[in-house]
């Protein structure tokens, strides 16, 4: 007699944000597959609805993890905790702009359909599963959910060879990042015989004590550093980067720098902080020299771009660069029972610069014409006089970009900054500073096209940029959501470090 | 040759491990120097591989099951890229057939 094999308890409840994005994924895939074309706009309507959903039920799990503490589910193959949820309320806040976006620009190139949605929700999932994961090869599991969405959408536009020439780039390089992600997590298996978050950290007192196995965990550890620094674009990993944020369609191309980020660094930030922290001191000077490195490139050739989306591409590879400042300030304490501002630091600069990089993005989809080629400078010359409120939209969405006080930039760069300050890391904190003065010239020159440069013949003769309201929409909801933050930014910086305190009581 | 030394020979964990370590290399290798897309392809294919026999040879040093269990985990992720590679693949070679990494060079700054 075989004894009947039990299943880990689930917890079906608390994995329903998940689960919500999961069934509307499949409804997608099946209904749009066997009914008819549905009416124009609810594809978009239904995806967004799902977002809201999750959304939603992240806020009520918060609620709860924070009266009953954080827990293990699925067998303990991920965590419910506040760093979770609201990684998820951020990427569903990403994949709901992105349905506004992806709608109107769907419709304009004549390619409206339900796959771009059904690959948002699985996208997302793969970036909660994650941020939630607490076993590397659960992680990894969410890493390749993620990234095999993001390599179909590169290529979502048939008739752009752009499009299909960055969907391989993306796809062969990212499958080189998540082999060496792979092996890191073998290695560190190998090294303390587990590849869960908690089982890593206790094996230490009693494995690596006993026989020594470092080299095994530290080459290990390295090679998690690359997988994941690919997928942050972190300097030297970033060439990937400017040509698939060009060559993907724009509305994918915000998708990927919003919900991408917000995935690869809650992942990195909890393998770093909740797995690793008794390597902190061999790993810290690792994520602080690719930190400098990828500020100050991100920042630099960002400076000597004519493409507005491939500028948009290294201002977001040194975006990356402020975050990983915050990851290298929580590595000064990581594991101990007093949580560092670094995590929360760096959970709040990825919530609002998703935020902000959609709206951008939305600018360029509507400037990006019919065709989604017209986004050189010259394209957005003369919008200030054409569109001035679109205009106006992006100049405050650019400056909050740039860093500039009374907006959400300014709020989620003081943080990082101000949390490396703490830990006396005054040198990066210094060159943090200097990257963002570099990077307000990029943001400078976008402006200045669109308000100052004169017209030139033929400006006439170029298709309008029309202004389509669900695209307008998102728009509107992004420059709110950056001024109000950037006025009162009280409430969101404590729920950042509400969220975060959760995640570090649940560490042994 | 004698029984001892024969026994010496015999292969342990850390051979296999070497062995992954050097098929890794090879995919490694192999993605930076070609320039076909579908070399490329099958050159992360042979890397995922080589960690699939380190997370083998790995689970028999340590007596644990459970690095064999993460083995299948690794294959349905390769066989799911292979159905996405593929495709992408097939999209750019119907349009420009003889197509080369370098040809694919629209994108660049």
């Amino acid at each position: 007699m075989i004894a009947a094999l039990e299943g880990p308890p689930i917890g079906w409840f608390d994995l329903s944000p998940l689960l919500v994005l999961l069934g509307a994924a499949l409804v997608m895939l099946v209904v749009g597959a066997l009914l008819p074309r549905w009416p124009r706009g609810l594809y978009a309507a239904f995806t967004a609805t799902a977002a809201g959903a999750t959304m939603v039920l992240a806020m009520v799990l918060w609620d709860d993890v924070s009266d009953q503490g954080a827990r293990y589910l699925v067998g303990d193959a991920v965590t419910l905790d506040g760093f979770s949820m609201f990684a998820t309320i951020a990427i569903a806040a990403t994949v709901l702009l992105a349905c506004l976006v992806t709608d109107d620009y769907l419709r304009r190139e004549q390619l409206d359909g339900p796959e771009v949605y059904a690959l948002y929700l699985t996208a997302g999932i793969g970036g909660i599963v994650m941020a939630m994961a607490n076993d590397l090869v659960v992680l990894f599991l969410g890493l390749e959910v993620l990234s095999l969405s993001f390599y179909v959408l590169a290529a979502s536009h048939r008739r752009r060879s752009a499009g299909q020439e960055s969907a391989i780039k993306y796809f062969v390089l990212g499958g080189f990042a998540s082999a060496f992600f792979l092996y890191g997590a073998a290695l560190v298996y190998g090294g303390t015989g587990s590849v869960r978050y908690d089982e890593i950290v206790a094996a230490v007192n009693t494995t690596l004590l006993v026989e020594r196995k470092d080299a095994l965990v530290l080459a290990g550890v390295a090679l998690l550093i690359v997988g994941l620094a690919f997928k942050v674009s972190a300097v030297p990993f970033h060439f990937w980067a400017p040509d698939v944020y060009q060559g993907a369609p724009t509305p994918v191309t915000a998708f990927m720098a919003s919900a991408g980020k917000i995935g690869a660094f809650a992942a990195m930030l909890r393998v770093l902080t909740e797995a690793l922290p008794q390597w902190r001191d061999d790993w810290r000077p690792v994520v602080w020299t690719i930190a400098v490195a990828t500020l100050a490139v991100g920042s630099i050739l960002a400076v000597v771009q004519t493409n507005v989306k491939r500028m948009l591409a290294y201002s977001s590879i040194s975006h990356a660069g402020f975050i990983l400042v915050g990851v290298e300030a929580a590595g000064h304490t990581a594991g101990e029972a007093d949580p560092s501002g670094g995590v929360a630091a760096s959970m709040l600069y990825l919530l609002l610069y998703a935020v902000l990089v959609m709206g951008t993005f939305a600018v360029v989809s509507l400037v990006g014409r019919t065709g989604d080629d017209q986004t050189d400078l010259d394209g957005f010359r003369g919008l200030g006089r054409t569109r001035p409120a679109l205009a106006l939209g992006m100049t405050v969405l650019l400056l909050a970009q740039a860093g500039v006080p009374l907006t959400s930039g300014f709020v989620a760069k003081f943080g990082v900054i101000s949390a490396a300050v703490d830990q006396r890391s005054y040198a990066i904190a210094i060159v943090a500073m200097l990257a963002s003065v570099i990077a307000a010239f990029l943001y400078l020159r976008i402006m200045v096209s669109m308000w100052i440069v004169d017209a030139e013949a033929g400006d006439d003769a170029r298709e309008a940029v029309r202004t389509p309201l669900s695209t307008s929409l998102a728009v509107v909801l992004s420059v709110g959501f950056t001024l109000v933050v950037g006025f009162a930014p009280g409430w969101i910086v404590s729920a950042a470090e509400h969220a975060t305190t959760i995640a570090t009581a649940v560490a042994p | 040759m004698n029984a001892a030394l024969l026994a010496e020979l015999r292969p342990t964990a850390t051979w296999y491990l070497v062995l992954a370590a050097l098929l890794f290399c090879v995919g490694m290798v192999g993605v930076m120097v070609r320039r076909n897309p579908l070399v490329m392809f099958m050159c992360v294919e042979l890397m995922l591989n080589a960690v699939n026999l380190s997370f083998v040879s790995l689970a028999r040093e340590l007596g644990d099951i459970r690095g064999q269990t993460i083995v299948f985990f690794v294959m349905v992720v390769a066989a799911a890229e292979v159905v996405v590679g593929l495709g992408i693949i097939v999209a750019i070679l119907r349009r420009r057939p003889q197509a080369t990494a370098d040809d694919l060079a629209e994108l660049k700054g």
